[in-house]
């Protein structure tokens, strides 16, 4: 394999497995916050429990986020210096922002948080949990700003050879920036709602403290609940704006080949990227694609035949990531509301309880999709329209990628492992028993 | 103007990192030899256990600086010392997870494992920043397109070794005198007795450092052109005298600031001979990766240096109020809690 290759694959480990760990952090931040929150209101103990117990998995998950977080940004330079070189005007400064007002809160008040139990006043304890929930969501205001900035460049003007910052404003005002933004946190926040749902339900399905896995699981609820249906209707507008700013993403979302208006919407598709065409096409919604994309039953929407084939991103698994995304995101409104009807009666409810406890991988295996369709999606280009990926990686020996991509997969495996075992074994603990 | 200031900032990022990261880095490195028991295993995680993740954000934003305003630099350097920084990199990312991983299973293998992790984490890292480092002043093989032409050995040259153990004694010895603050009893002992001793070998691998750099790096060339600053070699000098000082007192927090104060000035001589350069170039001058051929567009750095005089100081204020809220000896009820590491 090129270095080419091999560096595609390597930051698709290094980033598929960072964001693992990030919509946990993003969303149980401000779960915590909201039980401490409560603990300081009503000085109720079993907030206080709750934030303990749900704290230490998020501290077991924090700690992966972080760590791999680092690889993130050396990467950039190491595997993709000419991009870095080529955009770090703009890109290397939303990054360099990120960690100066983001980062450095959120490290160094998560410890505060950690061991400050004792030392602080229950007040400021909480503020430390609400700073760290708020510095870890700015982060990802930053982080995808700056993918923002790949996706939908902004602001910037080629000079000396480079992209080079023209409109600081613009470029911090990027709405499809901020769509991503949003799509991503509301995502998050789900996740976390029904991470919390789930782990409840498998204590409510053993009769284990039950008061304090109903509280947590309607806090759970209610994040599940809102952040899916917003995520859904928000993730729609989202898609208008992909439909008219990456029109080859979104013709290889739908693997839609024919330029046409009233375009359909097919239930069933099996797309051959070889022959230009599906090999299976069936039950089509007519029209349904025009809608979805332009909200307009007439409204033409471009086929990737009518995109150079040097132009076109990976069909198949542009396609697969869309339809993941998009299937797991319709049922889990359905989930939510389910749960909502059922939540003064949970305890006889034990199908509701399994379901959402089988749940808890579906919300990541979303929102990795959505991640892999925004990156797969937007290729050949690492920066849309502007840079191709194959201009963008470093001038290095293969073998030394090679040696680090068998390195990375085979620490993060391990990793990945041990972090799982360690939530497991901790979700299936419970809380401290509450004092006398 | 810009183009100087962001120079000596970034000079600054790397200073604090090392003055701030350098000490649980140390402490790590000790931790094998200086930690008789278990108790003083939790000791020695405990003391760095508030501050390390914070320190480690330093490295970050020292990263995203010079991708901000130096992105040709950045490019250069972590594409041409690829597989040192992964090295780095792989060692930091084991070195975190042990902080969190190892108090969560009481099992000796367990904790084993993860001591060995902490260890290699903390030596490895202080070793390759100094590698890495004594290589950035000597200059690598960067060509006209910016590729480095040695391999990953090659910055293993005498003048390289040099840097390398030299940062792990600097380190080892301002973990030892971190250790001394934040622990009592036999532990603090130990600390106190290591540092004494590692205080010689640090005294002669500077003045070591200092005539290798002579003949191998070009670092003293803008002293020699201005001579008054000479007068900057008194800071770490002076730093490395307080500490001896202090430590004859067993002030121990006066200790560790000298010897922070040792640290800034170190990497300061380097950035001051550095300059205008960030990573000379050993094949011809033309090559070199200076402040002027790799910085970003003014604008870049004009906002940039907006959102470093305003965010800066508040990072620097907070994490001085947590250093101050978590600074006190550690005693028997700090290793009790079930947040302890």
């Amino acid at each position: 394999m090129d270095v080419l290759m091999l560096s595609r694959l390597q930051f698709a480990v290094a980033t598929f497995f960072h964001f693992i760990f990030v919509p946990l952090t993003l969303g149980l931040s401000v779960l915590l916050a909201i039980m401490e929150t409560r603990y300081v209101m009503t000085g109720d103990e079993t907030y206080k429990r709750m934030a303990k117990f749900w704290g230490k998995l998020f501290l077991i998950n924090f700690a992966l986020g972080v760590v791999t977080g680092i690889t993130l940004e050396f990467q950039f330079g190491t595997n993709w210096s000419r991009y870095s070189e080529y955009v770090g005007d703009i890109f290397g400064s939303l990054l360099a922002i990120e960690a100066t007002a983001a980062f450095f809160l959120e490290s160094t008040f998560i410890a505060v948080w950690v061991f400050g139990w004792e030392r602080l006043s229950a007040k400021m304890h909480c503020v430390a949990i609400w700073l760290v929930a708020i510095a870890s969501n700015l982060s990802a205001v930053w982080i995808i700003l700056a993918n923002g900035f790949m996706q939908h460049p902004v602001g910037y003007v080629i000079r000396n050879g480079r992209a080079e910052l023209a409109d600081f404003m613009e470029v911090v005002t990027n709405i499809f920036a901020w769509n991503q933004f949003l799509h991503t946190i509301f995502g998050a926040y789900l996740l976390a709602g029904f991470f919390v749902m789930g782990i409840s339900a498998w204590h409510l399905l053993r009769k284990q403290n039950i008061d304090f896995f109903t509280k947590s699981f309607r806090i759970g609820m209610w994040f599940g609940l809102i952040f899916s249906i917003l995520v859904a209707v928000q993730g729609h507008h989202h898609g208008n704006e992909v439909a008219q700013i990456q029109p080859a993403k979104l013709a290889a979302m739908e693997s839609h080949w024919e330029t046409q208006t009233y375009a359909p919407m097919y239930l069933l598709v099996m797309p051959d990227e070889e022959n230009e065409t599906n090999s299976i096409q069936l039950l089509g919604i007519p029209g349904m694609l025009s809608i979805l994309a332009y909200n307009n039953p007439a409204a033409e929407v471009k086929g990737l035949k009518d995109f150079p084939k040097e132009d076109r991103p990976p069909v198949l698994l542009t396609f697969l990531s869309f339809r993941l995304m998009v299937g797991l995101g319709t049922l889990f409104p359905l989930l939510g509301i389910w749960a909502f009807i059922k939540r003064k009666k949970l305890m006889e409810n034990p199908l509701l309880l399994r379901v959402m406890m089988y749940a808890i991988p579906l919300p990541y295996l979303a929102l990795e999709a959505g991640w892999a369709l925004a990156e797969i999606g937007r290729q050949p280009w690492i920066v849309y329209g502007l840079m191709r990926t194959s201009d963008a990686v470093s001038p290095i020996d293969p073998s030394q990628v090679t040696m680090t991509l068998i390195a990375f997969i085979l620490v993060y495996g391990l990793l990945g492992a041990l972090d799982i075992f360690l939530l497991a074994k901790y979700a299936k603990k419970g809380p401290e028993e509450a004092k006398a | 103007m810009l183009e100087s200031t962001w120079f000596f900032l970034w000079g600054l990022l790397w200073a604090v990192y090392f003055m701030l990261d350098g000490f649980d880095l140390g402490a790590g490195t000790l931790m094998p030899f200086m930690a008789k028991n278990e108790t003083e295993k939790r000791m020695m995680y405990n003391s760095v256990g508030p501050f390390w993740d914070g320190n480690e954000v330093w490295l970050i934003a020292a990263g995203g600086v010079t991708f901000a305003a130096f992105p040709k630099t950045y490019a250069v350097l972590f594409s041409g010392l690829y597989s040192a920084l992964m090295l780095l990199l792989f060692a930091l990312i084991l070195r975190g997870v042990s902080f969190e991983f190892r108090s969560k299973i009481e099992s000796k293998t367990w904790k084993g494992f993860f001591d060995l992790l902490q260890f290699l984490g903390s030596f490895l890292p202080a070793l390759l920043l100094g590698v890495a480092f004594a290589n950035i002043f000597m200059g690598i093989a960067i060509d006209a397109n910016g590729v480095n032409q040695e391999g990953l050995f090659h910055l293993l040259n005498p003048y390289g070794l040099a840097g390398g153990v030299f940062f792990v004694v600097m380190f080892a010895l301002h973990g030892a005198l971190w250790i001394g603050i934040k622990t009592q009893g036999d532990i603090k002992l130990r600390a106190v007795r290591f540092a004494v001793g590692l205080w010689p070998v640090l005294a002669c691998l500077t003045a070591l450092f200092l005539a290798m750099s002579a003949g191998f790096t070009e670092l003293f060339q803008n002293y020699i052109d201005m001579p008054v600053l000479f007068l900057v070699l008194l800071v770490p000098v002076g730093g490395l005298i307080m500490i001896r000082h202090f430590l004859g007192q067993i002030n121990m927090l006066k200790a560790w600031i000298s010897s922070a104060v040792f640290i800034v000035g170190v990497t300061f001589f380097g950035i001051i001979g550095l300059y205008p350069k960030l990573l000379p170039s050993t094949l011809d001058p033309a090559y070199s990766m200076t402040i002027t051929n790799s910085s970003s567009s003014t604008l870049t750095l004009q906002i940039m240096l907006g959102v470093a005089l305003v965010f800066v100081p508040i990072v620097i204020l907070y994490q001085f109020w947590a250093y101050r809220t978590f600074g006190h000896v550690l005693e028997q009820k700090d290793l009790d809690h079930d947040e302890a590491y």
